[in-house]
């Protein structure tokens, strides 16, 4: 009994777990990289536009505005299914870690550029003020100022929008986007097999922790 | 130096600046003294064109504030610099990066950087906390830091919103001694806005007391003092000294010009008279300091005495019970 427990285990671990621990690594580096990049230029319009920041404008922030708030109502597995024809338009195919990227990625443009505008609307006005008052213009004051003071805000939104997105790759997983979420789910779950289900929930468990253990190590060095 | 006409500001439909008339000279320390909400930090603001003004003039070194485009406004805002309440500094990055921070948006060459930091740390008085994170520092340091990072432009105006506010009284002090020696050897014209007089009376040469939108008093930190116009006593607030009902209770008012002469016991023994000394205070401004005292006595002697007072010179006013002063004398 031990002896075909372990021969499972390491079967499993070599044939399932490892390659899709790899599959959801790529998925939400992917996801994270897109978003990250995305996410930053629209948080940097937000708070130039923000009724609030730099440079009010009340017919684009509106518009920027509408397109966060709509994509984050979805949740993650309807705007899977919902923008499957624009995934189709994009990469070929609904399915697989490609296809999968491109909603997660879109989810985590509004989610990273909601907690970002936050981060950096709450930067001190008086500062900002100060900025002005020695001449500096909008653009110097957004990356001298404004994302200089929130590097420790910055990357706990990163360490956040990680961990929340990891758990969305599995998520995907579940209409075919692979990754430790199909597996759990179909070699798992659905065939009754324990071993292999908490085989997957454990690597994810270590996955968050870790992200959260380098996310926290981050903060308190730039702080 | 810098002319204010009919300033008038409004936010969402309430007016806060209502048509203020003001010249400052340059080379002065001007206070803007008034209650929290009166628009002296709004006033203030108008003068850098942080904050927009609807109508009226302001006149800075021949240039016209209100007509100033977005580029040719923050090369105007290079000749006036600013400090505030809480520091405004970065506070992860050392005390060179935030006294460098304005020098680098102005694209200046590292080398003169590098030297216009080290001047003028060295003018502020914190030189050895250079690579030191600003938010290590004590609040007092901090604000040097602030007064470094304003002065790195070369300002011929420093505005100061507030900018003792946050600090202990020691510290307070120690700012007002180096902004006081900053405007003699550099000759920087000051504006401070404060809502502690004692601030203003140790700092200004002038002040203003603005009150809902105008100003209500102004003129040099001694004549107001001894003036005590209501705008004052407003700020101040009713001391609640409460003084004798019965016979008569005037203050005189004593300077430096007069402090040294025996003028109470003088007053005794010359009129034969007997009062009783029922309240003081003293004041201490930059160059001068006034003591008052609050006198007693039957009201038959007042001709006597105010008789006596106005041959010796004294400043004095009458109290009623209820402190409302009444100014019966100009020296």
């Amino acid at each position: 009994m031990t002896a075909s427990f372990f021969e499972d285990f390491f079967y499993y671990l070599d044939r399932l777990i490892i390659p899709s621990t790899y599959a959801t690594l790529r998925m939400a580096t992917g996801t994270m990289l897109l978003g990250l990049a995305f996410g930053f230029g629209l948080a940097i319009l937000l708070t130039l536009y923000n009724p609030n920041g730099l440079k009010p404008n009340k017919k684009i922030y509106p518009i920027l505005n509408f397109f966060v708030n709509t994509v984050r109502s979805f949740p993650i597995l309807i705007l899977i299914v919902a923008i499957s024809p624009l995934t189709r338009q994009i990469i070929g195919t609904t399915i697989g870690e490609m296809a999968a990227i491109v909603p997660l990625s879109i989810a985590a443009t509004a989610f990273i550029a909601r907690l970002l505008e936050n981060c950096f609307i709450d930067v001190d006005k008086q500062l900002i003020e100060a900025a002005r008052s020695f001449g500096a213009n909008n653009v110097q004051i957004i990356f001298r100022v404004i994302i200089r003071e929130s590097v420790p805000g910055i990357i706990s939104v990163i360490t956040m929008a990680t961990v929340t997105y990891i758990a969305a790759t599995t998520i995907a997983g579940a209409v075919g986007g692979g990754g430790l979420g199909a597996v759990s789910l179909t070699y798992g779950f659905q065939s009754f097999n324990n071993t292999v289900l908490y085989m997957a929930v454990f690597v994810l468990f270590l996955l968050v922790n870790l992200t959260q253990y380098i996310g926290d190590k981050l903060y308190k060095k730039f702080q | 130096m810098i002319e204010i006409k009919n300033l008038k500001k409004a936010y969402n439909n309430e007016q806060v600046l209502k048509g203020i008339n003001l010249t400052i000279k340059k080379g002065d320390i001007f206070g803007f003294a008034g209650r929290s909400g009166t628009g002296k930090s709004t006033l203030l603001r108008c003068i850098n064109g942080i904050e927009h003004f609807e109508s009226g003039s302001i006149i800075v070194d021949k240039v016209d504030v209100g007509t100033l485009d977005d580029k040719k406004m923050r090369t105007f805002r290079k000749d006036i610099g600013m400090i505030f309440q809480n520091f405004s500094l970065l506070n992860r990055i050392s005390v060179y990066e935030n006294v460098a921070l304005p020098m680098k948006c102005w694209h200046y060459d590292k080398k003169v950087i590098d030297k216009k930091v080290d001047e003028l740390l060295e003018v502020v008085g914190i030189k050895e906390k250079k690579y030191c994170k600003a938010r290590e520092l004590s609040g007092g340091q901090k604000q040097r830091v602030a007064i470094a990072r304003a002065l790195t432009m070369n300002p011929k105006v420093l505005l100061c919103d507030e900018a003792t506010s946050a600090l202990d009284p020691k510290s307070t002090q120690s700012i007002i001694d180096l902004l006081i020696r900053i405007n003699k050897e550099l000759g920087i014209t000051i504006i401070i806005v404060s809502h502690e007089m004692g601030v203003l009376r140790s700092a200004c040469e002038n002040i203003a007391i603005l009150e809902n939108g105008i100003i209500e008093a102004q003129g040099t930190v001694a004549k107001i003092f001894k003036d005590k116009p209501e705008a004052l006593i407003n700020l101040l607030g009713d001391k609640g000294v409460s003084l004798p009902e019965e016979g008569k209770n005037i203050e005189l008012l004593f300077s430096k010009y007069n402090n040294n002469e025996p003028i109470i016991s003088r007053l005794a023994r010359k009129l034969d008279i007997d009062f009783s000394v029922v309240g003081s205070d003293s004041h201490n401004f930059r160059d001068e300091s006034i003591t008052s005292y609050i006198i007693n006595f039957d009201i038959k002697h007042m001709k006597d005495i105010e008789k006596f007072l106005d041959e010796n010179n004294i400043l004095w006013h009458e109290i009623d019970g209820n402190n409302n002063m009444e100014v019966n004398n100009d020296c």
